[in-house]
């Protein structure tokens, strides 16, 4: 599956007529290759990240520094062995200059070492995981969404602030699941009603319910991405228990999964770098302008490959288009001078943001479209908490 | 990071015991509340092993794609939602064309595959999950799809303890009993049954007495898949609808008929039944009775392991007492 932008053809024809000019070397167009998730359940979340990179190529008339681009998608499928050699297809055949994936972070840990060892830059438009954010750090490597835990560390944060004496834990049972209850427990310390780890993929919570409503804690934490979010909080809604306790969650409902959930999450908690209506300059313009190209609410996925394109925009104006001095490209990456989305934003020693992190509320918009809203700001300026043992400086 | 794992073990087990101890009437009404989790999960089952024990029994016919058509009566159910607007009119026509597409699976496929042998029936109805997986996705799109719960049978009864039941999964089952109740009917006291249980002792003596044994088998087929399609919406308003639901389902439900005994509908109610409480208290119990023997941290990793191995622990000692099932209906071989 592939889209040529600007075709090969036109190209190959502009860069000869450049040529054919001045005399001089022929200018290649820059090429930036797209690996991200696009079939399964879980496609709705790769979909927004290539249409948002589209969105800011569009918006930049096809161009990345003033220089024409060729931008080429690839389905990873969710298997890492289609995403290694999409990956190797990228690099050795299509030679692209950059790499911009993965959706998933075990999609990024099977590109990982194919792209950036072969001195090809890689950006990862949202997964983050702990893997390449401490001494795996990698001068080849940024990423312009988030490391994974900050999202669960706000809400053990959050929660503390509240006040809640007794949380009640739910997550899958693999690695990630895990993972997001240690992150929520790190800020954390009242005492937890329950910590419960089903299994992934998980259909029927009404056991688990049964056992939260028995358990009346203060609050929920919970993280089930994808459909066993949508599932989980129809079943918590339709059991009553929304009014009992506050609902605390990450990735669980987001512009992805709003769609099927509506009114079953309304007032319902998240965590993220952004949401659609974050009163930032360009975001409101930029909300309008997807939602009128591609009739769906942005999330902070189509937000996060916004920013790295515009990202890249910066860094190849500021190196005249010459992709091939990759000091000086990874200088000006480095740099950041873009207008982000979500405002503040610089990278830290080990190529991960430096941003601000927000709670954020399920609401009903005027349109009856569903997105998620700013409810407070409870991280600012905040670097992750693998980033010191990264051996990186700069 | 590692204080905080040790410190947060050590706040559980004071709160661990409450459950069993002090607070006596919460935790019956909590055992209360997961029985009738696992009488709902149960019904589905049933609703599904019951077309696939008939299709198994009777025809000795391996359907995989029998969990596709679960699916594909919750897709179904999505769709005439869409179109009108009302639950029960969604079913009707959810239930009709669920009917009308495993007729029309019988009549291009699987009616010529009842004389070759179980791997052509496997690699075939294999092909058809694959076929329609992706015929969803091509239509409806990967992501989960959702229907409301019906108005009426929206919000939850309080039961004692202040436990909260929602009124839709009381529905369900009374749904599924009441299948239950006509399917007995239907297979003991109609002439129709006692084609069915005929077919499933011998179907060649069935035959050899004048029966088409074709239109039988058809039927039967039709039936088992509207049965699936019928729990497929069911189960539409509480789960999501997305491409794949009914693939791990199709496994629980060859666990269930395989407990009940091949082609015994009362088989599969009874060990659909026990199956779902089985599944449902193992989940909801094991990590809680684990932290009684051992600290808290090992338990919660692995109680999950146990809950989800208990069904099949719990076939492999029925196959090792009863080889044929709790209910063999002593099928002529």
């Amino acid at each position: 599956m592939k889209t040529y932008l600007s075709g090969v053809a036109l190209s190959a024809m502009l860069a000869a007529t450049a040529a054919m000019a001045t005399g001089t070397a022929i200018a290649e167009p820059v090429k930036i290759g797209m690996i991200v998730t696009l079939s399964g359940p879980p496609a709705a979340l790769g979909k927004q990240s290539r249409d948002g990179f589209q969105l800011a190529l569009d918006k930049l008339g096809g161009k990345l520094g003033g220089q024409e681009t060729q931008f080429i998608v690839e389905d990873d499928e969710l298997k890492p062995d289609v995403a290694i050699s999409r990956a190797k297809s990228l690099v050795e055949r299509e030679q692209v200059d950059v790499v911009v994936g993965t959706i998933f972070s075990n999609m990024l840990a099977a590109i990982f070492k194919p792209v950036v060892t072969s001195d090809t830059f890689l950006i990862s438009p949202n997964a983050g995981p702990s893997t390449f954010a401490g001494k795996n750090c990698n001068p080849f490597f940024f990423s312009t969404s988030y490391q994974n835990n900050q999202n669960f560390e706000l809400l053990g944060k959050y929660a503390e602030e509240q006040g809640f004496k007794n949380v009640f834990m739910m997550a899958p049972n693999y690695q990630a699941g895990k993972d997001s209850i240690t992150g929520f427990k790190s800020n954390y310390t009242g005492a937890i009603a329950d910590e419960i780890y089903t299994p992934l993929g998980h259909k029927d919570f009404s056991a688990e319910i049964a056992k939260m409503s028995a358990a009346k804690p203060d609050a929920l934490f919970t993280f089930m991405p994808g459909g066993m979010g949508v599932r989980f909080v129809k079943q918590f809604r339709a059991a009553g228990l929304a009014d009992q306790m506050a609902f605390l969650s990450a990735f669980t409902v987001d512009e992805t999964t709003l769609p099927a959930q509506k009114d079953d999450a309304i007032g319902f908690f998240g965590a993220g770098n952004w949401a659609p209506n974050l009163d930032t300059p360009g975001n409101a313009e930029f909300v309008a302008a997807f939602e009128a190209k591609y009739g769906y609410v942005p999330g902070t996925y189509a937000m996060q490959a916004y920013d790295t394109a515009m990202l890249l925009d910066s860094a190849i104006a500021k190196v005249g288009g010459n992709m091939s001095d990759k000091d000086a490209l990874r200088a000006a990456i480095r740099a950041a001078e873009f207008t982000s989305l979500r405002g503040d934003f610089k990278f830290n020693n080990n190529h991960y943001p430096v941003q601000d992190f927000y709670l954020l509320k399920v609401a009903k918009r005027a349109d009856g479209k569903f997105q998620t809203e700013i409810e407070k700001k409870v991280f600012d300026d905040q670097g992750d908490s693998f980033a010191s043992e990264c051996k990186m400086t700069w | 990071m590692q204080d905080d794992l040790v410190r947060s073990s050590g706040r559980r087990e004071t709160i661990a015991p409450a459950f069993f101890g002090c607070d006596r009437a919460v935790s019956t009404t909590l055992i209360l509340v997961q029985i009738l989790n696992g009488l709902q999960l149960g019904i589905l089952l049933f609703l599904i092993a019951a077309g696939l024990t008939l299709v198994f029994g009777v025809m000795g016919f391996i359907n995989l794609a029998h969990g596709v058509q679960y699916m594909v009566g919750a897709y179904f159910a999505v769709a005439f939602y869409g179109l009108t607007g009302n639950f029960l009119a969604a079913m009707v026509l959810a239930l009709a064309s669920a009917l009308v597409l495993g007729l029309l699976l019988e009549f291009l496929v699987f009616r010529h595959l009842y004389d070759r042998d179980h791997l052509d029936q496997v690699l075939a109805t294999f092909g058809i999950i694959l076929f329609l997986n992706q015929a969803t996705i091509v239509i409806w799109g990967p992501a989960p799809l959702i229907i409301p719960t019906p108005d009426f049978l929206s919000g939850s009864i309080p039961l004692t303890g202040g436990l909260l039941y929602p009124v839709y999964r009381l529905a369900i089952i009374g749904a599924g009993l009441a299948v239950a109740a006509l399917l007995w009917f239907i297979v003991t006291r109609t002439r129709l049954g006692m084609l069915v249980r005929a077919g499933a002792t011998n179907p060649d003596m069935v035959s050899a007495l004048g029966v088409d044994v074709r239109r039988l088998f058809m039927l039967v087929f039709g039936f088992g898949a509207m049965l699936a399609g019928f729990a497929g919406v069911l189960s539409a308003p509480i789960f999501s609808v997305e491409p794949g639901m009914g693939d791990n389902l199709l496994i629980v439900a060859f666990v269930v008929i395989i407990v009940g005994g091949i082609g015994s509908i009362r088989g599969s109610f009874i060990a659909a039944l026990l199956i779902g409480l089985v599944d449902t208290l193992g989940r909801s119990l094991a990590t809680d009775i684990l932290k009684l023997f051992i600290d808290a941290s090992s338990a919660n990793q692995i109680g999950p392991a146990i809950a989800s191995m208990l069904i099949y622990v719990l076939m492999a000692a029925i196959l090792f007492f009863r080889p044929t099932g709790l209910f063999s209906v002593g099928r002529a071989t």
